[in-house]
């Protein structure tokens, strides 16, 4: 579905990305783990097209959308809830799905909506409400739900455990897997919370340093002595 | 010139308390002492400029004159006002200031849906009023022209978010297209009011397009010089506008046809003659106060409309993040652009307007300070609302007509006034927003802390 080929991305003289090669088949979720400054964020907003790759090809459902502008990639069908989800704060709830729904079809804005209430129940109880007064939860939950009103079939996750308490961890990475199962949203989820993201995982590639050191599924890279030491070491 | 001193008093300062590394016995006069002294040399570095030198027409060419003494005098204020303000400034609540809608605000707000309508009133029941003689009407439509253009640039600042300092190159398109049609084609005002707000958003497109790439303050000084160049191009392509002499003799409106006159040109009816009442000439200003009362009306009512819809919505996102717009979908360059043309639209209305009822127009009346005004009521009414707007454009233009014999130093006034408002509110006057949709009734209990645990 997602195909990714020597890419190579700079921000301004800082090679961030030195040759990324890696694969999201269609139904799978992919999880990609790396530190801090590995480059996880800068791949994901490469595939959207900002900043753009300088080299290499990303290929999603045959085209090749490494030079396409990112709002023509969002109307292909892929959806992102971006590092520090970048909810609009003076909008409420509502307002901050219904923009989510731009390039959808109008036709269906009920239907999604409903959906996506359904998925996170709490978003309805608050939707007149200040994106900006949500709770880092809601918050997250409501870049996730805003990322699935265009009706992706590839949904990109930028460390959406980042800041939150394991509770509501826990909740959010078991809605991803419903999203990714009864949905069928393909998942290709970024994560430096390694532990629950690779059990979620089919497969998982390592970032370091701006390329792919290791994969496999989620189970090799959880048994994985090296990943043990570098990831999982203190946490769960 | 003079506005430099209250610029100046505005100018960022270290508005921290000292470091915790300073000891606390130092003495508590040092801190504040300091930043007025900054700010005074700031004031200094552009006073001299801008004020200390004069030229003046002497026997052979001009002759640059200093005056210094009113370079002393502007260092001198400022370092008292901000020596004061650093004074007051524990007093002041600083939460508020932060925060998006404190308990005046919001009371404001519920306010505001019962004002609204009764503002509309009152302005629709104005001309008939006892009080209301010539002055009060002349100036109202100023006001009014103003809230227009106010709600016009509100669209492209305080929604879209996109500072530009050039909207009067806008205001001044729609008034000369309207005055050259109308005197070379012959054509009546209704027919070219839609054609001027056509040419200003053409020309609305022409500009945006290259420069909405911009950011921020490239923007800025590109529609700044777009403004400028506007005027430059009126008072030299003589041919077509008359350069700096103008275009005289404007057709003035009709009343549908009906001229407002004693006895009409070429015999017929004239207004007072139709509707059997005798000639005044107040009946052409009540009617150009409706005219112009309407048209802002429209612009209000398109602006509280689109708000509501998709583009409107995009604007707004624009306005407060635009790589999560990108990532949502939205074509920046486009939704940028329609804000720009839609802005432009209503100047070039508000220029039509101008020009019929001045029956002249020339390039003086469209200079950089037009654009600052404008962007002073957007800014100062608190960017994106439409009540702050009307607030601002009856204070910074109602205001100056009270304040007439103050003559050359109104724009001290008023740049003393600004800097007052944006010390007391600095996110203007009225900033708040609404959510523009509601599932179900409004929820009283809905926290609105901006501030997160
Ligand atoms: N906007 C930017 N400008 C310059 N350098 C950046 C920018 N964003 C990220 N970087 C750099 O790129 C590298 C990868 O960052 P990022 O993709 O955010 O890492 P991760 O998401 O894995 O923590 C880091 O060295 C970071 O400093
Ligand atoms: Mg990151």
């Amino acid at each position: 579905m997602l195909t990714i080929g020597g890419v190579h991305t700079f921000y301004g003289n800082i090679e961030a990305l030195r040759g990324v090669d890696l694969e999201v088949r269609e139904g799978e979720i992919v999880t990609l783990i790396g530190a801090n400054g590995a480059g996880k964020s800068t791949l994901l907003m490469t595939i959207c097209g900002q900043p753009r790759a300088s080299r290499g090809t990303i290929v999603f459902e045959g085209k090749d959308i490494t030079r396409w502008p990112t709002h023509a990639i969002i109307r292909a069908g892929i959806a992102q809830s971006p590092e520090g989800r970048r909810i609009f704060p003076r909008m409420s709830v509502h307002e901050n799905l219904l923009m989510g729904a731009t390039v959808s079809d109008p036709a269906h804005l009920a239907d999604d909506l409903n959906r996506v209430y359904a998925l996170f129940p709490i978003l309805q109880r608050r939707s007149d409400q200040r994106g900006g007064t949500l709770s880092g939860g809601e918050q997250q939950m409501l870049a996730i739900g805003r990322a699935l009103m265009s009706r992706p079939r590839l949904l990109l996750l930028d460390e959406p455990s980042l800041g939150l308490a394991p509770m509501v961890v826990k909740q959010i990475f078991r809605t991803i897997e419903d999203i990714n199962r009864e949905q069928g949203v393909t998942v290709f989820l970024v994560e430096q919370n390694a532990y629950h993201a690779l059990k979620l995982a089919h497969r998982a590639y390592v970032l370091v340093n701006g390329s792919v050191s290791l994969s496999g599924s989620g189970r090799e890279l959880l048994a994985n002595a090296e990943i043990r030491a570098a990831y999982l070491e203190g946490g769960h | 010139m003079s506005t430099a001193a209250p610029i100046a008093t505005a100018a960022p300062a270290p508005a921290k308390a000292p470091p915790p590394a300073v000891p606390p016995a130092r003495h508590p006069l040092l801190a504040p002492l300091r930043e007025a002294a900054v700010a005074a040399l700031v004031a200094l570095a552009v006073a001299v400029p801008l004020v200390g030198f004069e030229t003046v027409q002497g026997a052979s060419g001009l002759v640059l004159r200093t005056r210094w003494s009113w370079v002393a005098i502007a260092v001198v204020s400022v370092f008292i006002g901000r020596l004061l303000l650093a004074l007051l400034r524990p007093v002041r609540r600083q939460p508020r200031a932060r925060k998006d809608a404190g308990p005046a605000a919001r009371a404001f707000r519920d306010a505001a849906r019962w004002l609204g309508p009764i503002a509309i009133l009152l302005a629709l029941a104005l001309p008939l009023l006892p009080f209301a003689d010539r002055y009060i009407l002349d100036v109202s439509i100023l006001v009014l022209t103003y809230i227009m253009l106010g709600w016009g640039l509100n669209i492209v600042v305080g929604l879209a978010g996109l500072l530009d300092l050039g909207y009067v190159a806008f205001y001044a398109v729609g008034a000369y297209s309207y005055g050259l049609l109308a005197l070379n084609f012959d054509l009546s005002f209704w027919m070219c009011l839609p054609l001027a707000g056509m040419f200003a958003a053409t020309f609305g497109m022409l500009l945006g397009f290259p420069v909405l790439r911009l950011r921020g303050d490239y923007l800025a000084i590109v529609t700044l010089g777009f403004g400028e160049m506007i005027r430059v191009i009126l008072i030299n392509w003589y041919k077509l506008t008359n350069g700096p002499n103008g275009l005289s003799g404007i057709p003035r409106p009709s009343f549908f046809g009906l001229p407002f006159a004693t006895t009409p040109a070429g015999g017929g009816e004239t207004f007072s003659s139709f509707f059997g009442i005798a000639y005044s000439p107040l009946h052409r200003v009540i009617f150009l106060y409706y005219l112009i009362l309407v048209l802002a009306l429209l612009t209000n009512l398109f602006t509280l409309r689109i708000r509501k819809l998709p583009v409107g919505r995009a604007w707004e996102g624009l306005r407060e993040d635009e790589i999560a717009c990108r990532s949502l979908g939205i074509n920046p360059t486009n939704t940028k652009l329609t804000a720009f043309a839609i802005g432009a639209m209503f100047a070039g209305f508000a220029g039509s307007f101008f020009a019929t009822r001045q029956g002249f127009v020339s390039p003086e009346s469209f200079s950089f300070i037009e654009s600052a005004i404008i962007l002073a009521i957007v800014v100062l009414g608190g960017m994106g609302s439409q009540v702050g707007v009307v607030v601002a454009a009856i204070v910074l233009i109602g205001g100056p007509e009270l304040v007439r014999q103050l003559e050359d130093f109104r724009m001290l006034a008023f740049g003393g006034l600004m800097v007052l408002i944006m010390i007391w509110r600095p996110r203007g006057l009225l900033a708040f927003r609404d959510p523009t949709i509601r599932l179900g009734p409004r929820r009283t209990a809905a926290p609105t802390g901006e501030h997160r645990g």
